[in-house]
């Protein structure tokens, strides 16, 4: 019975697009996130003297600061944007599915 | 205590991140202050509280899904603060703002990692999670695996990880309630430990959550109101703040960049690993995603935590600069000596006095003790259920076990785990425990996060490759930290550290995933295919959610 219902959602063409969308969408967002927080990383430890960079000509701001806070925001962002997506179109996909399968 | 920022090099990233998040902080000789009356009410206004919610939560934690996960009833919203005041313990409010305080930029380096983890659970762990787990994570990794071995795993890392987070949270309160509240040292570990397992004994995880949610509250207003009131004097300009701070400040223009802390790239690489795969595997954060009713509220929970953390990690960042302003230039604030009474860590209570008078220095006092509390809190209901849940029931017990004797046994392990961390604290109270938390966040890399990401998403993992690769990562990241600066030179005395970076987590983590996949390829085992032949069952179910465990009916 239940092995019935599971051949019938892999054989779902709509199953193989929910899994191959959220994964693509999933592993990009991480490799964002991965990317700009080892970049970050990188910078402090290798080139700490270039986020002591002032923000414009004369002002004891550097760009460091913004850098950081940009940072911070970026990984709100991103989970933002990911649940924006997932608890829409992937629910809906996952909902017909099931839907489709029973 | 020991400088957040004297020591050079690598070794002072581990002994931050330690101190930023719960230890170091706190750590070191207090000196016993006056006893704070307004700040003591308003601790008893807490206590009195929760204790409140905690008898209207015994009430209704009747079954072990009561108990284990509040009956799944939890909204996204609620359980993404419960997770904040979870993760923001009193160290990383007090640890962050006083390295602000000290050295400025490299504060930010620190409020960075703690917080990045976070997306990466969301895209990679949060809905099959809740999809395939009941109660623990321990659900998880052993979903198509022998239940046997790898609960007896997932146990072992669990209570390892809560053993050195509790001691240090535990040595910590007793310090920072002692320096607050002048309250003796052993009292304080006492009356943290009672408080604690009375919310978990009795409330179970529907008391743990609203503790960690009002904290969470209470902690997150205290902090913007200090921001407000720091940026008010400014006219909310941030120039005119940083040109202020750097002319009072005796590292000058040095503070507006990074500084000494991050000089050695494979530390800062291994640190970074750990605090964000750690992040990932702690025990006490993955149970959360449990008490919401399906993966659409998990994910709303990572979205709201992020959210509050990060937004409190910006709040943390302008009290150290608004204590570099307003209490390192304020004599009232320092002793003979000319250094800021109570130590560094302070910067932030003494900043509470100077924007809010002595009435707000008693809130954000007390907030500091609540917070203690809703971590210690989570901590041992974590540490209750991998004994209850996996050991009891599923290992000793075979499964075979009524909800009756399940429950009792979890309420027994509350009281056993809290007696232990009480006796812990008070004979820990003068030993270095700086590496602690550093430890629990590597073997939590180490040891739960790869068995558990490997198990949801490599068809080809078995039963052998997870437990020799999960108890390959824990013994490593243990073994490593031992030969580090940390316990090598610094406790046991030796002269020069056998493993000479700071952070265990890039070479115990890839060890553990790397024996992982090897002895899963090697195993040719009946059992092992068998345990791939369920993979396709376990990813219909942590894609779709179907035959997810739902909410109870409360």
């Amino acid at each position: 019975m239940q092995n019935e219902v599971h051949k019938r959602i892999v054989g779902n063409a709509k199953f193989a697009e929910l899994v191959s969308r959220r994964s693509s969408y999933a592993w990009m967002l991480s490799i964002v996130m991965l990317v700009i927080y080892y970049a970050f990383i990188v910078v402090v430890a290798f080139w700490p003297g270039l986020f002591g960079t002032p923000l414009v000509e004369g002002s004891v701001t550097t760009i460091g600061f913004p850098i950081g806070i940009a940072v911070i925001l970026s990984a709100i962002a991103l989970t933002g944007l990911y649940v924006r997506r997932a608890n829409t179109e992937f629910d809906d996909l996952a909902r017909k599915v099931i839907e489709e399968t029973r | 205590m020991r400088s957040l920022y004297a020591i050079p090099g690598a070794g002072a990233l581990i002994a931050v991140a330690t101190a930023a998040h719960a230890a170091g902080a706190l750590e070191g000789p207090a000196e016993k202050q006056a006893t704070n009356w307004t700040a003591i009410a308003m601790f008893m206004a807490f206590v009195l509280g929760t204790l409140g919610i905690t008898y209207w939560a015994a009430r209704r934690t009747r079954s072990t899904a009561d108990f284990y996960t509040a009956g799944g009833g939890i909204t996204g919203f609620q359980n993404g603060l419960a997770i904040a005041g979870d993760y923001m313990s009193a160290a990383s409010f007090l640890g962050i703002s006083a390295l602000v305080y000290t050295s400025g930029f490299d504060g930010l380096i620190y409020s960075i990692g703690f917080l990045v983890g976070w997306p990466i659970i969301l895209f990679l762990m949060a809905e099959r999670l809740r999809n395939l787990g009941k109660f623990t994570f321990a659900d998880v990794a052993s979903y198509r695996l022998g239940q046997t071995p790898v609960r007896t795993l997932a146990a072992c890392g669990s209570l390892t990880v809560v053993a050195f987070y509790l001691i240090a949270q535990m040595v910590g309160a007793g310090q920072l309630i002692k320096l607050l509240f002048g309250l003796d040292y052993m009292y304080a570990v006492i009356l943290v430990g009672v408080l604690m397992i009375m919310y978990v004994m009795f409330g179970g995880m529907l008391a743990t959550t609203w503790v960690q949610i009002i904290k969470a509250v209470l902690l997150l207003s205290g902090a913007s109101f200090m921001a407000i009131m720091v940026l008010a004097q400014f006219g909310f300009n941030f120039e005119a703040l940083f040109a202020k701070a750097v002319e009072v400040h005796p590292k000058k223009l040095a503070i507006m960049q990074p500084g000494t802390l991050v000089s050695d790239p494979i530390s800062a690489i291994s640190l970074g690993i750990a605090l964000m795969f750690g992040t990932a595997g702690l025990p006490h954060i993955l149970m959360r995603f449990f008490t919401v009713a399906d993966a659409k509220e998990a994910r709303k929970s990572v979205f709201w935590a992020t959210t509050f953390i990060g937004y409190f990690y910006i709040l943390t960042f302008i009290i150290g600069f608004g204590a570099i302003v307003l209490v390192s230039t304020n004599p009232a604030f320092m002793d003979a000596a000319g250094k800021l009474m109570g130590g560094n860590n302070m910067a932030a209570i003494h900043l509470a006095n100077a924007v809010g008078g002595n009435i707000f220095l008693g809130f954000i006092s007390a907030v500091a003790f609540a917070t203690i509390l809703a971590v210690v809190s989570g901590l041992t209901l974590a540490g209750a259920s991998a004994v209850s849940h996996d050991l009891y029931a599923s290992v000793f017990r075979r499964g075979r076990v009524n909800e009756v004797q399940e429950l009792r046994v979890s309420k027994m392990a509350t009281v056993v785990l809290g007696v232990v961390a009480i006796v812990l604290g008070i004979v820990f109270e003068k030993q270095n425990i700086a590496f602690m938390v550093g430890l629990a966040f590597a073997i939590a890399a180490s040891a739960n996060f790869p068995v558990l990401f490997l198990s949801m998403t490599w068809k080809g993992l078995t039963t052998r490759g997870a437990v020799i690769g999960g108890f390959i990562g824990l013994i490593s990241a243990v073994a490593l930290t031992v030969l580090s600066k940390a316990i090598w030179v610094d406790i046991i005395g030796n002269k020069t550290a056998i493993f000479p970076y700071s952070s265990p987590a890039l070479f115990s983590m890839s060890a553990a995933f790397f024996a992982t996949w090897l002895f899963s390829v090697l195993d040719g085992s009946k059992a092992a295919q068998e345990e791939k032949d369920r993979y396709e069952a376990q990813f219909i179910r942590s894609q779709t959610g179907l035959g997810a465990e739902g909410a109870s009916s409360h």
